[in-house]
């Protein structure tokens, strides 16, 4: 009886978002040019006229070449990227802020202070193959974090990576734990690391988080001014964050 | 299409919510939920024929219709991370439910006042 209530009121709000769905852009129908996204993508937010856009033009930015040239706002390939370390940075600083919430009410709460032990040897494969797989996962995240402003990933998904090396650890050896000590030391450095280049930003230009260095050559390795700086300290924090958190399910309390 | 989806998975997880006894399923079922409206919000992005926003060599310059929009891909960057984040905080404080009451199932849990 209580799985068809529950069938009649899932189906009820299918119904209802389905009713919703008549009034939003039809799907592959957006229209980038009526949003601010196209000024994101040409990289050029600052010539916007507010009044202008508020009378009901559109203000298309002209088309011209961007990868392999200078001088842009943001000399980020990715433009996702752009958006997330360069013109919403202040975003991700919340978002880091979030992230480390998280893992300290991970800690609080399962906090424990020696290794928890399962009682079986792993398998021969699993031991074996860590000692060829980890440089490469470790590698893998490494280049992810650094080619954020290049191609798709970024602090966040290279982070993730390097705990999942750390997991591996975890589960192919009994007498592995992670030193707590270097892990937090390297989150709370990196998480101020993130604060201090705001801090730069403001006094070189005039905002938090501005960008101060020179942009380059849009496709390039040393381009995007600070942007590659920051996804490095974000996949850095991130990555020892996450190992906490993989390390701290693995730990019980005495007793 | 991917619109559909979206609201399905929407409808499967507010069925869990509802029928399951289970509270490591219900923390599934929102998470289920949380993917949902992420690829709800990547959707509303996609122009037809669009390519992922980047610059490469192929597609040097800015053309109205040639990118999607990047804009809902990076405030679900953001919201991905924050899922992460409870979803790890819910199942820790599963840990410490299940150790003191022997159980995550509603109905088998010891010494919780009716």
């Amino acid at each position: 009886m209580r799985r068809f209530y529950a069938i009649l009121v899932a189906a009820g709000l299918v119904y209802m978002l389905f009713m919703f769905l008549g009034t939003i852009v039809p799907y592959g129908k957006a229209d980038v040019a009526d949003r601010v996204s196209a000024h994101f993508l040409a990289k050029d937010v600052n010539s916007i006229s507010p009044t202008k856009w508020v009378e009901g033009d559109k203000q298309v930015p002209h088309s011209e070449r961007v990868y392999g040239r200078k001088g842009f706002e943001d000399g980020s390939a990715n433009v996702v990227t752009s958006i997330v370390v360069n013109y919403r940075s202040f975003d991700t600083l919340g978002e880091v802020t979030v992230l480390f919430a998280s893992a300290v009410g991970v800690g609080l709460i399962l906090g424990g202070t020696r290794r928890m032990k399962y009682g079986r040897k792993p398998n021969f494969i699993l031991r074996v193959s860590t000692g060829i797989l980890l440089p490469l996962i470790i590698l893998f995240g490494i280049y992810i974090f650094v080619h954020g402003h290049l191609t798709p990933g970024g602090g966040f998904p290279g982070g993730t990576i390097i705990a999942a090396a750390v997991l591996l650890l975890y589960l192919s050896n009994e007498e592995f734990s992670l030193n707590m000590i270097v892990s937090k030391s390297l989150e709370g450095s990196m998480g101020s690391l993130y604060v201090i280049f705001g801090l730069i930003g403001l006094a070189a230009g005039g905002a938090f988080l501005f960008n101060f260095l020179p942009n380059g050559v849009v496709g390039s390795l040393f381009s995007a001014g600070v942007v590659p700086l920051v996804y490095m300290t974000i996949g850095l924090k991130v990555g020892s964050e996450l190992s906490g958190v993989v390390a701290e399910i693995h730990e019980e309390r005495e007793g | 299409m991917v619109y559909i989806i979206s609201i399905i998975l929407v409808g499967i997880g507010v069925y869990g919510l509802m029928t399951q006894k289970n509270l490591f399923k219900h923390l599934i079922s929102l998470s289920i939920i949380d993917t949902a409206v992420n690829i709800f919000i990547v959707a509303t992005g996609y122009v037809n024929g669009g390519k992922a926003p980047i610059y490469t060599k192929n597609f040097p310059s800015f053309a109205i219709g040639r990118f999607v929009d990047p804009l809902p891909q990076a405030l679900v960057l953001t919201a991905i991370v924050i899922g992460v984040g409870t979803l790890a905080v819910g199942a820790s404080l599963l840990v410490r439910v299940k150790e003191k009451h022997s159980s995550i199932d509603v109905e088998n849990m010891k010494g919780v006042g009716e």
